[in-house]
């Protein structure tokens, strides 16, 4: 086998791709993030936002980009999983427990990762490709995401399943950016501690910001 | 047993018992009166031993050797932990103190498809002996002893390799992992010789042969969840899987084959 498909197939280098995937993954929720604030702006900076991204030429080969970061980090995650399941056949009677238990966010990564997967189909069926509704800004006639949005967050069911899968992400990303970290070999002692603070801080930023436009939409805007 | 100044207990003791790597096994159930909390869990292990005996019983399968905590021998799950509740601790050190009257104690061997049952709590580690025959030696001349400080290596590095190599080699860390992954086994081997000069010459072979024995061998992967460093009688920092997987990528760079 040549060394790359022995590097590609190895626990360590299938880890090291999911982690740098991962950590593309959290640069994109963050912007992604960051655009969804607009509509604290109003409809017109949101739709613009929205219109400018989408007309853009490059988003063909940003969203191939994502898409294929997006497959690579599930595929290599749920093959991991499958090769760790497997290499316990017998489970324990009791886990770990007391002064040797483990994080939460930490043995929960394919549960809330799965969340994550099955949202983001969701997710993509709603809104990108969902109600095409057209707003008119002096001549120009764009998309009205905003009215979509709207419509879809009056409805608590939804509200709920979006929070719900915004708080999974959160709790993904509080052990995922510090463990991509790690599994890339960055090591220091100085930093380490630093680093799984920052991760932990980022994971609930993320999941808050996103969790602000539904619960804005539902109780304040109407 | 036991100084006289400690008290004794009653215990329940629910014990895996698998006749063979074939057999499927299952819990046995044991009741065990004084106890005492001054015993270690191995002496309780041997009054148990000793009562199934004279009652005409096979006595339980379990390893063990020095008995002071340095030799990475005895092993068990105890109540769900690795060498049972106590951090920085190997069963051989742990002692009925930390139990209660009155408790049901559950032990189970360590767990994982690489390191199968032999009998009862007795469980085949060679798996690591092979994850070290792969490269966790170095094969070079020294010829004599090099004259004290002829090679300067820095204090951080000569401590963080010396901590590596305080393991033990017990398993303890694969039968915590949920993914019972053998990555800080190796990582520990493969940090204390990349840390010094010694370690240079087979750095590279010594990462791509390790890691690829610890895969062949069917351990899991590292999810960083740090299971096996609180398990840890000797306490291996999970910085030295970080180191490993550095060394892996870098040696999978630097490698001409």
């Amino acid at each position: 086998m040549s060394r790359m498909a022995s590097y590609l197939t190895s626990t360590i280098g299938r880890k090291q791709t999911m982690g740098i995937a991962g950590l593309g993954l959290s640069v994109f929720v963050l912007t992604h993030m960051l655009g969804n604030l607009l509509i604290f702006k109003g409809p017109q900076a949101y739709n613009e936002y929205a219109h400018a991204l989408v007309s853009n030429p490059a988003i063909y080969i940003a969203e191939a980009g994502l898409l294929g970061i997006f497959v690579l980090h599930a595929i290599n995650a749920i093959g991991l999983k499958i090769r760790n399941a497997g290499a316990r056949t017998r489970s324990y009677a009791q886990t770990v427990n007391g002064e040797k238990a483990v994080s939460f966010a930490s043995k929960t990564m394919i549960h809330t990762g799965m969340v994550i997967l099955i949202f983001t189909i969701l997710h993509l069926i709603t809104f990108k490709f969902g109600t095409l509704y057209t707003a008119t800004y002096g001549d120009a006639e764009i998309r009205d995401l905003h009215r979509l949005v709207i419509e879809v967050f009056q409805s608590p069911i939804y509200v709920a399943w979006y929070i719900l899968s915004l708080i999974a992400l959160g709790v993904h990303l509080s052990h995922g950016v510090a463990s991509a970290f790690k599994t890339l070999g960055f090591n220091h002692p100085r930093y380490n501690c630093g680093i799984e603070t920052f991760s932990l801080i980022y994971g609930w930023i993320i999941a808050l910001g996103f969790i602000s436009q539904p619960v804005y939409v539902f109780f304040i805007h109407q | 047993m036991g100084s006289g100044k400690g008290k004794n207990l009653k215990l329940t003791l629910k014990v895996w018992r698998q006749e063979s790597a074939a057999d499927s096994g299952k819990f046995e159930s044991y009741d065990l009166d004084n106890v005492s909390t001054d015993m270690s869990f191995l002496e309780m292990m041997d009054v148990l031993n000793e009562k199934l005996v004279l009652e005409a019983k096979d006595p339980i399968e379990f390893d063990h050797d020095c008995r002071e905590g340095i030799c990475g021998m005895c092993s068990m799950v105890i109540n769900g932990n690795a060498h049972g509740p106590e951090r920085a601790t190997t069963t051989c050190q742990l002692h009925m103190r930390r139990f209660k009257d009155g408790d049901t104690i559950t032990i189970e061997p360590f767990r994982a498809k690489a390191f199968p049952v032999v009998k009862d709590l007795v469980v085949d580690r060679g798996a690591f002996d092979r994850v070290v025959q792969a490269g966790g030696y170095i094969s070079i001349n020294t010829g004599n002893a090099q004259d004290a400080n002829n090679i300067p290596i820095s204090k951080v590095d000569a401590d963080e390799a010396f901590n590596a190599a305080t393991c033990i080699g017990c398993g303890a860390c694969v039968a915590a992992c949920p993914n019972a992954s053998a990555s800080l086994f190796t990582a520990a081997k493969i940090s204390q010789f990349a840390l010094l000069p010694q370690g240079q010459p087979e750095r590279v072979e010594r990462a791509l042969n390790m890691v690829g024995q610890m895969d062949k061998e069917g351990f899991g992967g590292c999810t960083n969840i740090g299971a096996c460093s609180r398990a840890c009688p000797k306490e291996i920092s999970l910085e030295n899987i970080a180191r490993m997987n550095s060394e892996y990528l870098c040696s999978t760079v630097k490698t001409k084959s």
